[in-house]
This record gives C-alpha cells, structure tokens and sequence, in this order.
C-alpha cells in the first residue's frame, strides 16, 4: 500500500468544499458547518504527528469531521428531559383513531428519499473533487449555481465555446465516475 | 441536405446546451434528427439526461468564495505558527 503524506497548504482550495457539503447534510446551518470545518482543519494541523500515512489525506480530515460534528450534537443534546412525547387518547374524538396513527406508512418515503440524496451528494462531491480544478469550477458555476454563460465568461475571461467544450468533458467525466453506481 | 444533417461533435454540443435549456428549436430539431441514425450519440444523450436528472435531485452546497477566503485567512495563520 502507498504511503500518504499530508500537505495541509493545499487543504482549504482541496478540501474545504468536500467537508462543507459533508457538514451541511449533517447540522443544516452554514455558519456552524463553517465553523466545524475550521476547526477540523485546525485539529489536524495539530494532530499532523499522529497521522500513520495509513489513510488518504481527505479521508483522515472527515474521521476528524465527524468526531467534530458528534461534540457538537452532545453540546446541544446536554440538557436531557427536554423532549417528550405525549399522546392523549382521552377524549372521544379521537378515540378509536390510534392504530392507523402507529403504522408506517408506505407511501410516506420521505426519509429514504433524503438518504439517497445525501449519499448521490457525496458520490457527486467525490467525483467533482477528482476533475481538474478549472473544469470543477466551471461545471459547479454553470450546473449548480445556474450562472449565465455568459456572466461565466466574462468572470474566467474565456470564449463562450470554451465554456462548452469543459462544460462537456466534465460532464462526460463525471458521467463515467458515477457510472458504476448511480445510472 | 446540409441544413439539417450535423455532425456528432455538434450534436453533442447542441445536447450540452439542451440539459441546460439554452438548445434553439432548430437546434433541437436538427439534433433529433441526428438522433435518429446514429445510436453513438443516442447513447451520449441518454446518458447526458440521466446526469442532468441526478443533479437535479441533490442539493449541493458551496463556500463562497467570500467564506472560503475567511477559512483560508483563519488556517493560514495558524500554519505560519506551525511551520516555525
């Protein structure tokens, strides 16, 4: 097996937009995932003597990440008793409702639905951190953020059929890396 | 002839432009003719609309780059201390 070695002057521009997205799924607020991902940073640049080389550089980052983002659950989650579910079946409009209440229902798939998501997102981010860095850029400014062409153009100074021609090796690109589990 | 008939170099440009719905009606339709004869750029195309179907399904969020210059400005100073 290779050795890994860590080179935290490229972090930020390689990783931060991996973790960010990692974060987000997990706590839903922006300010806090920036803040879990700075501070992961941070910790590994303090932990670098530890680090073995056993695992790539990325994957050594999100084992701090997630540690990360468990201390922040159990700082919110500290004041326990709080939640509390209360069913009253006491009074006569409700009686007789409560079995169907208790099942599943099968047409509600919301939650699986939002798994898929989350892992489709990762194996997307994955992908997208594996194009070369001016074909990301332009492929995350055009697809995700809807940019215009030609606002794109005049910002990376490039031809509008410049534009397209890495528009579209991206796309072939990211088509061929997520071909083994998600078409 | 000509007028109709494209290569697949552009119909695969003029697929490009659809999933972003920037194709005109002419170039749709010359593409769909091209489609017709060439099962190549069928396939490109399926596949092509498949990504576009999957992108659509997940939200991605990004740094801007304000944010991530902010994490850059916080990391950097910290390695500084490290490097010494």
């Amino acid at each position: 097996m290779p050795k890994h070695f860590l080179n935290p002057n490229n972090w930020v521009d390689l990783y931060s937009d991996y973790l960010f997205n990692y974060t987000i799924t997990r706590v839903n607020d922006r300010v806090i995932a920036q803040d879990l991902v700075s501070e992961t940073f941070l910790a590994g640049l303090n932990a670098m003597k530890n680090f073995k080389g056993e695992a790539a550089e990325r994957t050594w980052l999100i084992s701090i990440l997630k540690r990360k983002i468990i201390d922040y659950y159990r700082k919110i989650n500290s004041n326990k008793g709080k939640a509390e579910v209360r069913m009253t079946y006491n009074d006569s409009d409700s009686e007789g409702d409560w079995l169907e209440e208790r099942i599943a229902d099968p047409f509600d798939r919301t939650a699986e639905d939002t798994i898929e998501n989350e892992e489709l997102a990762e194996a997307i981010q994955n992908c997208l951190s594996k194009l070369p860095k001016k074909q990301a850029e332009v492929f995350k400014k055009k697809t995700i953020l809807n940019q215009e062409t030609e606002t794109i153009s005049k910002e990376l100074n490039i031809t509008a059929s410049n534009l397209w021609v890495i528009v579209h090796r991206a796309r072939v690109a990211l088509a061929s890396c997520l071909e083994k589990n998600w078409f | 002839m000509g007028l109709f008939f494209i290569k697949c170099e552009e119909a695969g440009h003029v697929c490009d432009k659809h999933q972003y719905e920037e194709a005109s009606i002419t170039e749709k339709i010359k593409l769909n003719i091209h489609l017709f004869y060439c099962s190549a750029c069928r396939k490109h195309s399926a596949t092509n609309k498949k990504l576009t179907s999957l992108l659509k399904n997940i939200s991605l969020q990004f740094l801007s780059s304000e944010e991530k210059e902010q994490l850059k400005k916080t990391f950097e100073k910290e390695l500084q201390k490290h490097q010494h």
